[in-house]
């Protein structure tokens, strides 16, 4: 069978060698990983085979822990099982992992290596998670490239069937599982070739059986613990031949030859560099170079790091070499060395100490690209440069600059080793256009339909709404080693016009280069916008420059905001990669291919952008000179703190690698309340008050995901300096009416999701369609409504002691401590968590589990948790994704003990500082806004006493007497935290007694990798791991939950009663125990155009799918059945709910008969649920006392 | 016993009671149980090609929607091997119809696009349907677009469709017209081989809690009928081509006004849905109970004898009518 080459990224290349030769998967979300397990998914759903002409089980668990669990039962009864995952999900998978090696069990995890959250999480590439690993027994084995993880893939797997020694295969996370890239595919017979039966037999007959029954996993004692972990090593001696051998059969195979440790470089080099992943693909491109010119360089690729065979490490490399450099992608505070280094030196330790070698090499260590940072050959050429000196720096860092600990070298950047046959085009564009998408459809094109190399790495923002991508494109006749950014490109895409005010587009540029801008000028004048910088550039490099106004085109096209093709069809036209017909047909069956299966008409639309497009392109005649008055603006404004100009300021405007050291905290601490200064003006559209019309409501502001829409009251003598344009009305509260009233959109932070405009119920009684907000076009208004937003940010919040905190309609004037965070435009969840900073965050501590809400509440570079003007505001932490509940109970139970200790020391000191207020303190009443004021304030003067005081008691006090005010502790996260991996910590947490409160934001979906499935995601969805429809109902965490009889449970829905949600966040609270608030969230995995977010939630809740309920068990006391239902029976049918949603309709259009079948069933559920609900609910409260009484009877009979 | 057969566009039915469209007709045990129960032939729901076009926007917009934009979502959503996107259901649905009754299934069309209504009308026939009824409405809300535009757009598709397919063809149209038997008249001469008066479309009513502009639809009456009566009976004869009349018809009486009418089927629609198909034989068997008392031999004799030019009083049918009307209650008072 001949080979075909093929475009894909590393994850996909991996699965399919991983989806052929397994049995089983149990997989578990996680980024980078993710995709490989989706992949499985998906085959299976689609009835793909495996080499055995089975169809492999791929089952999802609730953790990666679970996953590991499910690895290991599998393997042990004998069925050929992987995995899949990366930084935290492997160190889940430890213990099973020591279990897995410890009982010799064939096995292969394909790890997409990724940093560990350490001062901070981090999604990207190095090799924390799989150092880690190392002990564990298992075999490690790195790949560098998307070929590599293909090959390696089924090569760990023939090997670990013969060695018993289980494999993780890793490879550097999206550096090289999402790099695109054009491989020659391996055949089915490749794998069969490379796949020794009997070793697949011996692996079955080991099994778990009754017809054989042996005992595995004893428990052992001192006397042979010992000799039994010494039993398993004549394996791991064996284990680097098999792995050569198997490598030396693949060479056989496919022609490609691996070494355990491939040395590449002069046969005759004196200075070295060993290191592994994907890191070996630069220094690959490098070391030739450079050898090319005559240098004596070289560089070992440790492929099989363990079990680390010395011999054959020290045998691959020259005797000539006289400097070593090791490279670890990985930080081991505290060690004498990093991993990789320590081996190394120890390998040539040993070989001299046994005379194997006469000399050793002088050998030092360096630290590079943590966190995909950037690892060019400029750095490499650097790290050589280095080691040419008689004294090398040693244990050194690459890529950053040091000036703290001055362990960085010094390279210069202008080194390149970029081949001039390599097309190099980079390209901005922004999510919502399509740039990616299409930019991997001309990776696929050019890889699949002409014999050239093909190359594409995708960078993306790390906000979800407005996002910014890069898109990085080689082509060239040969095969592309350059795995690293682009830093000149001959062809720059600019397909976002406003990125033009922002950013240096051009920097990257070479000379001659090409640019394209989508650009709503034409030729002849989208000059006069260009800034100076810009200018200058296409003028010193001596650029050709073309404009098309790709929106225009798109809109004539049907195509919306997606102009994709129409700037991919301009690239390939300007680019001349391919003659200008081949490239229209080429782009019109890879649209055909591509959207071919979401109906015609996508086709045709497409296909009538491409054939409008090169009417609409033109060539700008440039100007001799520099003509521009402005340049970019500035990232943050000047009255910006300085260290959000000076840090985040940097980060922002993409300058983030330049960053020293020293400027960055060494904790991991980093200041609230900085979205506020980076004003990303991605609205279209904002919203417009129209006071006439407006009846003051507050759902408004209550909804807005972003907290750009306010409302304040306050005296008319604020408005004396008012802007022309500012506008007030006179308050809709008949106890103010001597104030004004005010609603103010911030232009420059509103996402324009629209869900304000959607949910205001106020209509013009001349047009109807007029509301108390509209919806209107951004740019005009921006400079007058961000003067008007400067003003009344400086008019005070109302008094919220004065405030009724039952009504929405009130609620809308307190301070969203929580602002302008990265959520999707019209987020479900934002609305929520801005509703406790509201009612709640002038005092109170978060738990964040990781997922969304983390991210969109805790990425850099700008943070959305804020103060009030006394500088109180809610303290953020996010600990893991598996453990926030119990991180958020050592918060209160520290708060407990503090808070009792500061009671003890008020005791103590209740002569120095009186009987009054000693009693005031320890007895205040603080569940009402104005009882906590007084609380402040007693807090305040208790502090000044003790100023005044000097003994160790009020030295001690100073430092906690401010828990002396109610503390809140509020643990945030998804669904995926507590339905799946959370939930035991989070049955525990509800089953303390402690005062916590829990907030579940419900998506019903792992939202933040991308839409996996989960727990909480309802029967008959399509999910990520549910490609066929989930069969299984919905958890109901609530009702779990109530079993306990002592945790306050709500279920709420903001956009069907808002009323209601208010009420249950604030009993949450105010319960002197454990509460668990789940809140539907709509979201963008549910695939609709979330300005209907509002309406689903009501359709969710009249559908009774979505149940309103509070339990509150104080209740009880009452004599009241805990139990209230807030919302009515299902009132229509859940089609017409789950139909609007493409997570069900996906389903209807690819397998009716099933979406059928599960929207019966799933129908069924809904009923059932609410008839128990019903049921519980009406049971009277002497019901209820009658059973507890007999409950007890019963136990003392017994 | 009264001969109840018909002869509807070429094909010989054994009744004159139809089905048309509604949502009964989704499903086949339904239509299974319509034939059971005497219907003549089945009209399929239409074929909306705005639906389908609407539908792949709509799931191509969703499932880009947020894509290729945030590094740890590059998708929300699995890659599905395949969607039915196009009329593939619907086609199948007609192959279905077929297998499982003997009476004609005549599918149903709306299209948009000059280019859809003529694939799909292809597909349909290909789909082994025994006629195809096209079911045009348009509704015109440029003051500058005329009458001789909107008729000539009705004219233009018939004559297209005509020309590619072969089986027969019915065009429903509604009754708003400025000259309703001109439009027929040319109908005819398009190609068409039967009109169905008329179809009945959503009305827009006011939703007065939220503002809001509502679909609204009532099921019909047999006061419904008139307006289908006059027209049939105002054209019969004058146009070569058959009448179908649908709306209203609910009672054996129905049937017989719409036959004498002129029409060659009344089709049954709301009193389906009302009453559920076992009221097709209640109907029929009133039909045959009415012909018998009456003496007609069969229906086809009854066919048009109450048309314009068969009456005493063909003003009847014109203008006067409301005027002459008021009078003889005048007179009678």
């Amino acid at each position: 069978m001949s080979r075909s080459m093929y475009t894909l990224d590393g994850n996909e290349a991996v699965a399919t060698i991983a989806y052929q030769v397994n049995d089983v998967a149990a997989i578990y979300p996680i980024t980078p990983s993710s995709p490989m397990g989706e992949f499985m998914d998906q085959w299976a759903a689609e009835g793909r085979k495996n080499m055995w002409g089975n169809i492999p089980q791929v089952v999802e668990m609730q953790s990666e822990a679970g996953a590991a669990g499910a690895v290991h039962g599998s393997l042990q009864a004998g069925a050929l099982t992987t995995t899949f995952t990366a930084s935290q999900g492997l160190m889940l998978m430890l213990p099973n992992m020591y279990k897995i090696a410890g009982e010799l069990t064939p096995t292969v995890f394909h790890v997409s290596a990724r940093s560990l959250a350490i001062h901070a999480l981090s999604i990207f590439g190095d090799h924390s998670d799989v150092m880690a690993v190392r002990t564990t027994g298992f075999a490690l084995l790195a790949s560098a490239s998307v070929q590599e993880a293909m090959d390696f893939a089924l090569i760990a797997q023939s090997a670990t069937l013969k060695s018993r020694i289980p494999f993780l295969h890793f490879f550097d996370g999206f550096r090289t599982s999402h790099e695109v890239v054009k491989i020659e595919m391996l055949t089915d017979d490749d794998i069969r070739a490379m796949i020794d039966e009997e070793y697949v037999q011996a692996h079955r007959e080991r099994a778990l059986s009754p017809d054989k029954p042996i005992i595995r996993g004893t428990a052992q004692n001192p006397d042979v613990y010992f000799q039994g972990r010494e039993a398993c090593n004549p394996f791991y001696v064996a284990c680097p031949a098999i792995v050569q051998e198997y490598m030396d059969r693949f060479a056989k195979i496919t022609g490609r030859q691996y070494r355990l440790f491939d040395y590449i470089g002069a046969p005759d080099a004196e200075r070295i560099l060993v290191l592994m992943g994907s890191g070996c693909e630069a220094v690959t491109e490098t070391i030739e170079y450079l050898v090319n010119r005559g240098e004596k360089v070289g560089a070992i690729k440790v492929r099989l790091y363990r079990p680390f065979d010395t011999k054959a490490f020290v045998k691959s490399i020259p005797s000539s070499v006289k400097k070593i450099a090791v490279l670890d992608r990985c930080k081991e505070s505290g060690a004498p060395g990093e991993p990789l280094y320590l081996d190394v030196v120890n390998a040539f330790n040993e070989s001299y100490t046994d005379g194997e070698i006469k000399v050793i090499p002088r050998i030092v260590g360096g630290r590079y690209g943590l966190s995909s940072k950037e690892f060019t050959p400029a750095m490499i050429k650097g790290v050589l440069d280095e080691i040419s000196k008689e004294t090398p720096k040693n244990h050194f860092t690459i890529g950053i600059k040091d000036d703290v600990s001055y362990t960085n070298i010094d390279y210069d950047p202008n080194f390149s080793t970029e081949d001039p046959s390599v097309v190099r085009a980079v390209f901005y564009g922004l999510g919502s256009d399509g740039t990616v998408g299409a930019n991997k459809n001309s990776i696929k094109i050019i890889g699949e339909d002409t014999p050239n190399y093909a190359q594409g790495y995708f960078v993306y923002d790390s906000k979800k709404s407005g996002s910014m991508t890069i898109s990085h494109l080689r082509f060239g006749p040969k095969e592309i080693h350059s795995n690293y950014l682009i830093t000149r490109a001959n062809f720059v895409a600019c397909h976002q016009f406003s990125f033009i005010e922002k950013y240096d587009v051009l920097k990257l540029a070479e000379n001659n280069a090409i640019f394209l801008l989508n650009s709503p000028y034409g030729p002849d004048d989208v000059w006069n916008y260009l800034p100076k910088t810009t200018q200058k550039r296409i003028i010193d490099k001596n650029i050709k420059f073309y404009v098309i106004d790709a929106v225009k085109v798109a809109r004539e096209a049907g195509m919306g905001g997606r102009i994709n093709t129409i700037m991919q069809t301009c690239f390939f036209a300007i680019s001349g990669i391919l003659p200008r017909e081949d490239a229209i047909n080429a782009i019109k069956d890879s649209i055909k291919k591509t959207y071919g299966k979401r109906g015609e008409a996508i086709v045709q639309k497409n296909w009538q952008a491409v054939d409008m497009t090169l009417d609409h392109l033109y060539e700008v005649k440039i100007p001799d000179k520099v003509t521009a008055s402005f340049d970019f603006a500035p990232p943050v404004p000047d009255e910006a703190p300085d260290f959000v100009k000076n840090v985040l300021g940097k980060i922002i405007s993409g300058e983030g690698d330049e960053l020293e050291v020293s400027k960055l905290p060494v904790d991991g601490t980093f200041p609230t309340g900085t979205t506020k200064w980076e004003k990303r003006n991605i609205g279209l559209e904002i919203p417009v008050w129209d006071p006439e019309v407006c009846i003051q409501c507050g759902k408004c502001v209550m909804v807005c995901p972003h907290a750009v829409i306010r409302a304040k009251i306050y005296d008319p003598k604020y408005l004396e300096k008012a802007p022309p344009t500012f506008k007030s009305a006179e308050p809709k509260w008949k106890e103010y009416k001597h104030l004004r009233y005010t609603l103010q959109v911030s232009p420059e932070d509103c996402t324009g999701c629209g869900l304000c405009y959607e949910v205001c119920i106020a209509k013009s009684k001349k047009e109807v369609k007029n509301r108390g907000v509209a919806m209107q076009l951004q740019a005009p208004l921006r400079e007058t409504e961000r003067e008007n937003w400067a003003f009344f940010e400086n008019i005070p919040y109302f008094d919220r002691s004065q405030i009724n905190l039952n009504l929405v309609k009130d609620i809308q004037l307190l301070q969203p401590l929580f602002e302008f965070s990265g959520a999707c435009a019209g987020c479900g969840e934002t609305p929520y968590v801005k509703l406790i900073s509201q009612l709640f965050g002038d005092r109170m501590l978060v738990a964040n589990a990781t997922g969304c809400s983390s991210i969109y509440g805790g990425n850099l570079p700008t943070t959305p948790w804020t103060t009030n003007a006394e500088g109180k505001g809610p303290s953020w932490c996010n600990s893991l994704f598996e453990d926030n509940a119990e991180f958020g109970m050592g918060m209160r139970v520290a708060i407990d003990t503090q808070l009792s200790y500061a009671q003890y020391l008020l005791r103590q000191l209740e002569p120095q500082i009186g009987t009054e207020l000693v009693t005031n303190l320890l007895n205040a009443d603080q569940s009402t806004e104005e009882g906590i004021k007084k609380q402040r304030e007693r807090v305040s003067f208790l502090k000044q006493k003790l100023n005044t005081l000097d003994n160790s008691y009020a030295k001690e006090l100073r430092t906690i007497a401010d828990v002396l005010v109610k503390r809140s502790v509020w643990v945030l996260g998804g669904d995926g935290w507590a339905y799946d991996i959370g939930y035991g910590g989070l049955d525990h947490v509800i089953a303390s007694n402690r005062d916590i409160n829990i907030l579940v934001m419900d998506t019903e979906v792992y939202s933040n990798t991308g839409g996996q499935c989960s727990k909480a995601t309802p029967r008959a969805a399509v999910a990520k791991f549910a490609a066929g429809g989930k069969p299984a109902p919905k958890k109901d965490l609530a009702l779990m939950a109530m079993t306990y009889g002592t945790c306050y449970v709500a279920k709420v829905a903001m956009g069907a009663n808002d009323a209601q949600t208010i009420k249950a966040f604030r009993e949450a609270e105010a319960y002197p125990g454990p509460s668990l608030v789940i809140a539907y969230c709509h979201c963008i995995a549910h695939g609709y155009n979330l300005i209907m977010g509002l309406e689903q939630q009501k359709k969710a809740v009249a559908t009774g799918h979505w149940q309103l309920v509070r339990f509150n068990p104080l209740l009880l006391n009452e004599g009241k059945n805990p139990l209230q239902l807030d919302s009515k029976g299902p009132s229509m049918s859940l089609q017409d709910y789950v139909y609007n949603e493409t997570r069900y309709k996906m389903l209807s259009l690819s397998n009716p008969e099933m979406a059928k079948m599960l929207l019966q069933e799933a129908q069924k559920d809904v009923r059932v649920r609410w008839k128990l609900y019903e049921h519980l609910a009406s049971m009277s409260c002497e019901e209820l006392q009658s059973e507890m009484k007999n409950i007890q009877i019963t136990v003392t009979e017994s | 016993m009264a001969d109840l057969t018909t002869n509807y566009l070429g094909i010989k039915l054994k009744n004159p009671l139809v089905v048309s469209p509604s949502p009964l007709c989704d499903n086949i045990d339904n239509i299974k149980r319509m034939e059971e129960r005497g219907a003549s032939a089945v009209v399929l729901h239409s074929l909306f090609e705005e639906q389908i076009t609407l539908l792949s926007n709509e799931l191509d917009s969703n499932l880009s929607y947020g894509t290729e934009s945030f590094a740890e979502a590059i998708t929300y959503f699995p890659e599905l091997s395949d969607f039915r996107m196009g009329p593939e259901a619907y086609l199948d649905h007609i192959h279905k119809a077929k297998q499982t009754v003997s009476i004609p299934i005549i599918g149903s069309l709306n299209g948009v696009s000059k280019g859809g209504w003529v694939e799909y009308a292809k597909k349909i026939q290909e789909a082994g349907a025994d006629a195809l009824e096209l079911n045009i409405y348009f509704i015109p809300t440029d003051p500058n677009m005329t009458s001789d535009y909107v008729s000539n757009m009705y004219v233009e598709l018939v004559k297209e469709i005509r020309k590619e397919v072969t089986i027969p063809l019915a065009v429903k149209i509604g009754p708003y017209f400025s000259s309703l038997p001109n439009v027929a008249k040319r109908l005819a001469e398009a190609g068409a081989n039967a009109l169905v008066f008329f179809n009945r479309f959503y009305q827009p009513d006011f939703d007065l809690d939220n503002l809001e502009v509502t679909p609204h639809i009532n099921l019909s009456t047999s006061n419904t009928l008139l307006l289908r009566l006059r027209w049939v009976a105002i054209l019969y004869g004058r146009i070569p081509i058959d009448f179908a009349i649908t709306g209203g018809v609910h009672t054996a009486e129905d049937v017989v006004k719409s036959m004498m009418a002129g029409a060659k089927v009344a089709m049954m629609t709301s009193s389906l849905l009302k009453y559920g198909i076992p009221h097709l034989s209640t109907v029929l068997k009133k039909l045959e109970q009415w012909l018998n008392e009456h003496e007609y031999d069969s229906v086809e004799i009854m066919q048009g004898s109450m048309s314009q030019k068969s009456v005493n009083e063909p003003t009847a049918f014109e203008r006067a009518n409301y005027m002459h009307a008021l009078t003889r209650y005048t007179a009678g008072s």
